[in-house]
């Protein structure tokens, strides 16, 4: 039954969705605890964003073509248990390649187990849809929550050490407005940047009502 | 002795889980919205934080030793399993707490926080007593979060706020306020070690 989509665009449609409409830092809040404690530099953003990414799209990928051998009773459970395979297999990973990037994530790396976005998707969806649907759905999902880990940690990263991946920014006269690398500045950070994207949907939605209104008097 | 004190200290203020590590958000930002069932949320915590120690501490002396490969996989099946036990077992010795406790208690298993308490008594190399001593501090970390974010939005319900604040905006900037405030406590080791 492993079949791809047939339909391109639905497939198309599954994987645009978690960029942006249904993004799931900025729209639907979830994994928000890795979302805010590795985000104080954009490297960091983007290795635990791609660490996310990787495990969802794989146990996406193994729990969508399993669907039909899970019995219902124990199928959180099962979900648990591939997520956790494919964290330790990423853990090991990035200890061997990258051993840096493993110690300045730490512990978070193993906490993607937990990270609701996850579970949330196998239950919602790869247990329900066709494997390429359940990929794409990751990839899209993942690619989401890797933009908005790199775009906080970019955002934190250039008002509280003046630089961006790593390259200075400014000259010598800028300040570092140092508590943004902090704890506080996460919160701060992701508070501003929702408080953003509800005022830009408050003005479209304005905008909107004003061209209905005009409509209607024409 | 200074040591324990030390490790209680710092998982309840200086390192709070909750507001310096960013662990257990879903519950600070899900059910803070009642002081009462936030409290009582923190001390369902504590007691599942002390009982996980307990058996990560066992697992990783006896067992693990031999396979460290297996060490999250095990952790997060025995934190499901402890969880599902001591449901039954306060569901039978103590309906009155069972009913207190009521759908936190399951939830708990998904609770970031407590894997990470295994993991880092782990990675730390905590003895059964520190690690014991760990888990209340951090629960008791957690209850206090709770319990001052909770009683911030009851507060916050009933002021004037602009609506387009209203939300997960304004529990953001709740969050990061006090965060800043518990960055204080910082400094409060810095004389004595």
């Amino acid at each position: 039954m492993a079949t791809t989509s047939k339909d391109p665009a639905q497939a198309y449609a599954e994987f645009i969705k978690g960029l942006w409409k249904e993004n799931p830092v900025f729209v639907q809040v979830l994994g928000m605890c890795p979302a805010l404690a590795v985000t104080n530099t954009a490297v960091n953003g983007l290795a635990m964003g791609s660490a996310t990414l990787f495990v969802l799209a794989m146990s996406s990928l193994l729990i969508s073509s399993m669907r039909k051998l899970i019995p219902k009773a124990v199928r959180i459970s099962t979900y648990i248990i591939v997520i956790a395979t494919f964290v330790t297999v990423v853990d090991f990973t990035l200890k061997a390649a990258a051993p840096l990037v493993h110690r300045e994530l730490g512990a978070f790396i193993s906490l993607i187990v937990v990270n609701c976005l996850i579970l949330g998707r196998q239950e919602a969806f790869a247990s329900k849809n066709s494997v390429g649907l359940a990929v794409m759905d990751a990839l899209g999902m993942g690619g989401g929550f890797a933009f908005a880990l790199v775009l906080l940690g970019g955002a934190r990263e250039i008002l509280g050490k003046g630089s961006l991946f790593g390259f200075p920014l400014f000259g010598d006269s800028f300040e570092p407005w140092v508590v943004m690398i902090l704890p506080p500045g996460g919160f701060l950070m992701l508070g501003l940047i929702l408080l953003i994207f509800a005022s830009v949907a408050e003005g479209r939605k304005k905008l909107a009502e004003r061209v209905q209104e005009r409509e209607a008097a024409e | 002795m200074n040591q324990i004190a030390y490790i209680f200290v710092s998982a309840l203020l200086i390192n709070n889980f909750t507001l310096s590590y960013f662990l257990g958000l879903c519950p600070f930002f899900g059910v803070s919205s009642k002081l009462e069932t936030a409290f009582r949320l923190g001390l369902a915590n504590i007691f599942v934080m002390v009982i996980t120690s307990l058996c990560a501490w066992a697992l990783e002396t006896f067992v693990l030793v031999h396979a460290p490969y297996l060490r999250l996989i095990s952790f997060i099946v025995v934190i499901a399993s402890t969880v599902q036990f001591v449901e039954m077992v306060i569901k039978k010795l103590s309906p009155a707490l069972f009913r207190a406790l009521g759908i936190f208690l399951p939830l708990i298993t998904t609770n970031c926080a407590i894997l990470a308490l295994a993991l880092f008594q782990t990675s730390r190399g905590y003895g059964l007593l520190e690690g014991l001593v760990f888990a209340v501090g951090a629960g008791a970390g957690l209850t206090l979060a709770l319990v001052l974010m909770a009683g911030l939005r009851e507060e916050a319900e009933l002021s004037d706020i602009p609506s387009l604040l209203r939300g997960t905006a304004m529990n953001l900037l709740i969050a990061g306020i006090l965060s800043l405030a518990f960055m204080g406590f910082a400094g409060l080791f810095s004389q004595t070690s």
